[in-house]
C-alpha cells in the first residue's frame, strides 16, 4: 500500500503545485468552478473504501477546509462574488482508490494549492485532473532536540508544514551527547540529570504522544532515534555505569566514552529502554544510530583492553562496536521492531537482519559509492548525504539539493529498488527555535519534491517559479518561510 | 553531526548566576586580571560574575563581590540632582520606563511571596540616578555624528548614578546597568557594586538595512532598533530603495511608488518614516537613508519617465533602461526637487547618495550619451560621465545644508568631494589598500568590507567578525583618525521578515563589540561566554536571536 492513488476530478488550470504531481491536465475547454466557504465540504464519494469514522480524514478535511477559507489568503471585497451561487458547483469528492488506507491525505494538500482566489475574493478552482502517487515511500525530515531543545509548538508547525511538502517521515534524533530531553518512564533521571533543564526542557510522555498523533494526523510516520554506543554523554549522569570511564595513564580520568559495551548490565539497561521506546512510539522502525564511536576512551580503559583480549578482537575496535551493535539489534528485533542505522554499522561489517535499512550521510567516501555498496549487499538504502539543511551558504543552494538524483549509481535494477528514499537533516548545532523555521522552509521543499515527484521533474527554472509561489503559499498559511530570492508575496504579514 | 565542545562553560547560564562571588576584579578593555591575594574567595575563574554578560564590554571596569538587591517594587531610575535633564525630557523617561521593564518586567507577574528583603541580609540598591551634566541635554535633539556617547557608572549602596555628558550617554549607560542587574535562582534581582566609564572606539557604529531586495514591515525595523540599542549601535543606514522596489513614499513624486512599490502594501508612507526615525531617536540612534543613484535605480523608471537612460541596440532602443539619463537638464531638476524633500524628511545631517556598481553598458549604447561624452571632451571614459553626474547630485545636496555618505567607487573614480564627504569602503578584496587610500587623501571612511553579513556560512562566523581590526591599515595616526567606523550589512536578496532577525543578531553583535570596544578585547573565548549570555538576554527581551552554538537559555524564544 505504498503508492497511493489520489484522482482528483476538477475544474480548470495546471496551478503550480508543490510537489509537482505524477499527472497533471487540464481537461479541453478547460473551466472554472466556484468555491462557495459557505456551502463547500469535502464529502466521501460513493465507492470509497473509507467513509465516516476514519478519524485522519476527518480531522485532514476539517484541517484545509480551514486552510482553505481562512487565514491570509490574498483578500479581495469582503463577502463578493459568491452571491447567488449560480453556476458554482458544489464539489465533493476527493476520490481516493481502494488501496489507499485510511492513510495520507496527500490528495488534499494537492486541492488546496489548486484553489485560488479572484480580485472579487471569490474562491475558484480550475478544471484539473490529476493523478499522484510518491516515488520514494520514506520521504523523512531530521529533527535534533538534542544540541537545542526544540519546544513542543516547533515540532507540530514543522509536521504540518511536512505534509504540505508531502514528507511522511519524521525522524526525531531526540537524544545525543548535549542533552537528553526524553523523559523515560524506565529510567525517568536519565532527563533529570541529562535533560538541559529538567523541568522546562524535556519531553513528557504526553508531549510525545501528542507528537506521534499528530504526525498520524498529518500522515507522517515518527521514527525515534536513540543513537548508542557513541553520542552519548547526556545519558551518563542519570545512568550510573553505562558509559566506559576513560583513563589517563592507570588511572580513570573522570571522563567517559561511549556506552560500556562489555558489561551485562549495559545490555539490561538497553533491553529495558528500548522495551519501552518500542511501545511508546508505534512505528515498525527504530533508528538505532551508531553513528562516529571514538574509539579513543575505549583504548583507555584496561578493562576494555582485557575483554578484547578474551575475545580475540585484536586491536580492532571496530569488531568491538560491532559486538555491541550487534547485541543491540537482537534485542530491538526480539522486541518486534525493525531498524535503521548510520552507514558505519554498514561500512565496519556488522551483520545485519535482512530488513535493515542503511541511512546514508558521510561525506568522506561519494554517496553514490556508498550507496551502490549498500544495496549490492541486498541492504534497503536512504540517502542523506547531499541534503545536511543545518549546512547553509550563501545563495540559492536549494537547487543543489534539488539536482540530487538518488539512483543515480552504478547498480542493477534491483539495486535500485532497494533505494526506500532519503532525508533531510537539521541538526541542531546552530538551530534553535529562533531559526528553524526560515532555515527549514522552503530549502527542504527542494528534497520533498525529489523525492516525491517523477525522477523527469528536474528543471531549475520551472521549480523555481512553483517553489517561490508555494513559498508565498507557506507564509499564507502562517509559516515563516524564507525567500527564494528578490520578490514579494501578496500576503506576507498576515501570518506572523 | 559535530560533537558538543565546552559544554561545561554553556552550561553556566547567565540566569543562573546565584552567591558566586566575584572577588574585585579591574578591566580595562581587557580579560579579567589575575587573581589577587585573597583569590582564595574566588569560586571559579570561569564562573558567572555579572561582567560575564556584558556586551559590548565596557571600556573600564571594576567589579566588587559585593551585591545589592533589588526591589522591583520599590527601584526607581530617576533624574539626579543637577542633571540638566528633567522629567519634561521625554526620551529618558520613555528610556527609564523601557529599562525598568527589561530588567524587571518578565518576572513581574511572579508572586512575591518572600518576605521583605534583607532575608539575605544583602544591602539593597534604591535608585539609579541619571545625570546630564551637558547644559544641553540633548533630549530634545536629534543624535548626530559628534555627540557624546561617554558615560560614567558608579553603583554603590544606597544609591547608583550615572553620569553623562548628553542623553546620548545616559541611554548607553541605561543599558550597560541593565546588564548588570541579574536575576539570582531565587527570583531575586541583583547587581554587584560596580564602577564603570565607558566611550565608544568610533562614532559610527551601523547597520544596514535593505528594504527594496525584500520589503520589510515596519515592525521588523523597529525590532532591529531595539536589537541594535541592546548592541550600542548607533547608525540605522537605509538603504531603502534599489532596482527591485521602491517602497519610499514621496510626497512630490508619489508615481515613484505608486508604480516602483511590489505593491501599495509594500510602502513606507510619510508617517512609518516618521515613526522610524523617532524610534531611532529615542535609542540614540541615527537614520541615514541611501537614495542609490545613478545605478541601483530600475524601480525608479517605473514611476518617472525618462530619468533613466534608453539602451540601444545598433540604432534602435531596446526598451531596457540603464542608469539615471547624465545628460538631461530634466534629471537634474527632479534630483533637485526630490533631494529637498528627503533634506527635510530625513533629520540627520548625512545623507548615503550611494554611487556603487554603476554599469557603464547602457551609456554606452546610447547615442546621445555618446554625443554628449565628446561634447564634454570625455573621451571614452564613462567614469568621467560618472563623476559629472555624482558632482552635480552632490552639489544639489549640498546646497541643502546636508553632508554626504558615498560608496567607494565614487572616491575610486575621483569625483570632487567636499571636504566631509564619508566614503563607505565596501569591497572585501584589499579594503586595507582602500582604506589608506581614502584616508591618505584626507577623506573619513568607514568599513563594511568585512562585514557584509548576508553572506552567511556555516559554523561560527561572528568570530571572523569580531577579529576584525578596522584600523589594521598602512597610514598615519591623521589616517588612523579618519576612520570613523563602520556598518554591519544585511543586504536583502535573500532575507526578508522571516529571517531577518535570526540572521542579524547575535553576528552583529560582533561588530557592535569590535566598534564599541577597546581595540585590544580579542580574547575569543572570553567573548563567547559573554556573547552568549547576551544572546538569552536578547531572547527574553524578544528578540529571536539565533544560537552561537549548542546549548540552552533559561529563558528560551517561545516557538
Amino acid at each position: 500500500a505504498q503508492r497511493l492513488l489520489a484522482v482528483l476530478l476538477l475544474l480548470q488550470p495546471a496551478a503550480a503545485v508543490w510537489p509537482r504531481p505524477q499527472v497533471q491536465r487540464s481537461p479541453p475547454g478547460g473551466g472554472r468552478c466556484l468555491l462557495p466557504p459557505a456551502r463547500f465540504r469535502f464529502g466521501h464519494a460513493a465507492g470509497s473504501a473509507v467513509g465516516p469514522g476514519c478519524t485522519v480524514l476527518e480531522a485532514a478535511f476539517q484541517r484545509y477546509r480551514a486552510l482553505l477559507f481562512a487565514a491570509g489568503r490574498p483578500t479581495g471585497e469582503a463577502g463578493g462574488g459568491a452571491a447567488g451561487g449560480a453556476g458554482a458547483l458544489f464539489l465533493w469528492g476527493t476520490h481516493v482508490e481502494k488501496e489507499t488506507v485510511c492513510g495520507f491525505p496527500a490528495g488534499l494538500e494537492t486541492f488546496s494549492q489548486l484553489v485560488g482566489r479572484d480580485q472579487n475574493g471569490t474562491y475558484y478552482i480550475n478544471k484539473t485532473e490529476i493523478v499522484d502517487f510518491p516515488r520514494f515511500p520514506h520521504r523523512g525530515l531530521l529533527l535534533d532536540t538534542s544540541r537545542h531543545y526544540l519546544p513542543l509548538r516547533a515540532i507540530l508547525e514543522t509536521l504540518d508544514v511536512m505534509a504540505y511538502n508531502k514528507f511522511n517521515v519524521f525522524h526525531w534524533h531526540i537524544v545525543d551527547d548535549p542533552s537528553f530531553p526524553y523523559e523515560s518512564s524506565t529510567f525517568p533521571e536519565l532527563s533529570k540529570q541529562g535533560a538541559f533543564n529538567a523541568m522546562s526542557h524535556v519531553y513528557t510522555a504526553g508531549d510525545v504522544r501528542t507528537v506521534v498523533e499528530h504526525a498520524r494526523l498529518c500522515g507522517i510516520r515518527v521514527i525515534v532515534e536513540f543513537d548508542t554506543p557513541g553520542h552519548t554523554l547526556s545519558w551518563g549522569p542519570g545512568a550510573p555505569g553505562l558509559l566506559t570511564p576513560c583513563y589517563s595513564g592507570k588511572h580513570p580520568s573522570g571522563t567517559y566514552g561511549p556506552i560500556n559495551p562489555i558489561l551485562n548490565s549495559t545490555y539490561q539497561f538497553v533491553t529495558s529502554l528500548f522495551q519501552e521506546v518500542s511501545s511508546v512510539f508505534p512505528d515498525f522502525f527504530l533508528h538505532l544510530g551508531g553513528d562516529e564511536v571514538d574509539f579513543t576512551c575505549w583504548k583507555s580503559n584496561p578493562e576494555i583492553h582485557a575483554f578484547m583480549k578474551q575475545m580475540g578482537f585484536g586491536e580492532d575496535y571496530r569488531k568491538l562496536e560491532s559486538f555491541y551493535i550487534q547485541r543491540l539489534l537482537d534485542i530491538v528485533s526480539s522486541l518486534g521492531k525493525g531498524s535503521i542505522l548510520w552507514q558505519e554499522v554498514f561500512d565496519n561489517g556488522v551483520k545485519l537482519r535482512p530488513d535493515s535499512i542503511i541511512h546514508v550521510w558521510k561525506s568522506s567516501k561519494p554517496y553514490m559509492d556508498e550507496m551502490a555498496d549498500v544495496t549490492k549487499a541486498g541492504y534497503q538504502a536512504l540517502l542523506s548525504t547531499p541534503w545536511y539543511l543545518n549546512r547553509i551558504s550563501y545563495g540559492q543552494d536549494w537547487m543543489a539539493a534539488y539536482q540530487v538524483e538518488p539512483l543515480k549509481f552504478e547498480g542493477s535494477a534491483k539495486q535500485k529498488d532497494l533505494v526506500i528514499g532519503g532525508e533531510a537533516c537539521m541538526w541542531g548545532e546552530y538551530v534553535d527555535v529562533t531559526n528553524l523555521t526560515p532555515r527549514l522552509w522552503p530549502r527542504a521543499g527542494a528534497v520533498a519534491e525529489r523525492l516525491w515527484s517523477n525522477a523527469s521533474v528536474r528543471s531549475l527554472q520551472d521549480a523555481y517559479v512553483r517553489l517561490a509561489a508555494f513559498r508565498c503559499q507557506l507564509l499564507g498559511r502562517g509559516v515563516q518561510a524564507q525567500p527564494l530570492y528578490v520578490g514579494y508575496c501578496e500576503n506576507e504579514f498576515g501570518g506572523f | 553531526m559535530g560533537r558538543a565542545v565546552g559544554l561545561a562553560g554553556l552550561l553556566v547560564g547567565f540566569f543562573l548566576v546565584s552567591a558566586v562571588l566575584v572577588s574585585t576584579s579591574l578591566r580595562h578593555g581587557a580579560p579579567r586580571a589575575e587573581p589577587g591575594p585573597e583569590s582564595a574567595e574566588w569560586e571559579d575563574a570561569s564562573g558567572s560574575g555579572p561582567e560575564d554578560s556584558l556586551w559590548p564590554l565596557p571600556q573600564w571596569v571594576r567589579t566588587s563581590r559585593h551585591q545589592l538587591q533589588l526591589a522591583p517594587d520599590r527601584f526607581q531610575l530617576l533624574h539626579g540632582a543637577g542633571s540638566s535633564a528633567g522629567p519634561a525630557c521625554g526620551l529618558l523617561q520613555d528610556a527609564f520606563r523601557r529599562y525598568y521593564e527589561y530588567m524587571f518586567g518578565q518576572s513581574r507577574w511572579r508572586k512575591r511571596s518572600r518576605g521583605p528583603l534583607g532575608d539575605r541580609a544583602a544591602p539593597e540598591l534604591l535608585q539609579l540616578q541619571v545625570v546630564i551634566e551637558s547644559q544641553h541635554s540633548g533630549c530634545h535633539s536629534y543624535p548626530h555624528l559628534g555627540s557624546s556617547e561617554a558615560y560614567h557608572l558608579t553603583v554603590t549602596e544606597p544609591v547608583a548614578v550615572l553620569k553623562a555628558d548628553e542623553v546620548w550617554g545616559a541611554l548607553r549607560g541605561l543599558e550597560t546597568f541593565s546588564q548588570l542587574v541579574h536575576e539570582d535562582d531565587y527570583g531575586s534581582f541583583l547587581v554587584n557594586e560596580t564602577e564603570i566609564d565607558d566611550f565608544p572606539r568610533f562614532a559610527h557604529r551601523g547597520i544596514l538595512l535593505d528594504s527594496s531586495r525584500h520589503y520589510l514591515p515596519v515592525k521588523s525595523i523597529l525590532t532591529n532598533l531595539d536589537a541594535m540599542a541592546f548592541n550600542k549601535f548607533n547608525v540605522l543606514h537605509w538603504h531603502i530603495v534599489d532596482d527591485q522596489s521602491f517602497p519610499y513614499q514621496s510626497i512630490y513624486f508619489p508615481e515613484l511608488s505608486d508604480k516602483g512599490a511590489y505593491s501599495y502594501n509594500h510602502i513606507y508612507t510619510p508617517s512609518d518614516v516618521r515613526l522610524v526615525i523617532e524610534y531611532a531617536r529615542l535609542r540614540g540612534i541615527r537614520v541615514i537613508p541611501e537614495f542609490d543613484t545613478p545605478g541601483h535605480t530600475q524601480s525608479w523608471g517605473k514611476g518617472q519617465k525618462d530619468l533613466l537612460t534608453p539602451c540601444y541596440d545598433e540604432e534602435q532602443p531596446t526598451g531596457s533602461f540603464g542608469p539615471v539619463n547624465p545628460i538631461l537638464n530634466t534629471t537634474y531638476d527632479f534630483m533637485t526637487k526630490f533631494f529637498k524633500e528627503i533634506s527635510s524628511v530625513f533629520p540627520d545631517a548625512y545623507i548615503h547618495l550611494g554611487g556603487d556598481e554603476v554599469n557603464f553598458n547602457c551609456w554606452k549604447s546610447n547615442p546621445d550619451v555618446k554625443e554628449f561624452m565628446k561634447k564634454q571632451g570625455f573621451g571614452t571614459d564613462y567614469a568621467k560621465l560618472e563623476s559629472y553626474y555624482i558632482q552635480k547630485i552632490l552639489d544639489i545636496v549640498s546646497s541643502y545644508n546636508k553632508g554626504y555618505m558615498v560608496w567607494q567607487e565614487v572616491f575610486d573614480n575621483k569625483a570632487q568631494l567636499k571636504p566631509d564627504t564619508v566614503v563607505q569602503v565596501w569591497m572585501e578584496n584589499n579594503y586595507a589598500h582602500e582604506l589608506s587610500s581614502v584616508t591618505g587623501a584626507g577623506f573619513t571612511a568607514i568599513l563594511a568590507a568585512p562585514w557584509y553579513l548576508d553572506y552567511i556560512s556555516y559554523g561560527q562566523d561572528w568570530k571572523k567578525y569580531h577579529s576584525v581590526e578596522p584600523l589594521n591599515f598602512p597610514g598615519s595616526e591623521k589616517q588612523k583618525k579618519l576612520l570613523i567606523g563602520g556598518e554591519a550589512c544585511l543586504w536583502g536578496e535573500f532575507v526578508d521578515a522571516t529571517n531577518l532577525t535570526p540572521r542579524l543578531w547575535p553576528r552583529a553583535s560582533a561588530v557592535g563589540e569590535r566598534l564599541w570596544s577597546s581595540s585590544n578585547v580579542t580574547d575569543l573565548e572570553d567573548a563567547y561566554k559573554r556573547l552568549t549570555n547576551h544572546r538569552c538576554r536578547m531572547l527574553r527581551r524578544g528578540i529571536s536571536a539565533e544560537p552561537v552554538f549548542v546549548g540552552y537559555c533559561a529563558h528560551e524564544a517561545r516557538g
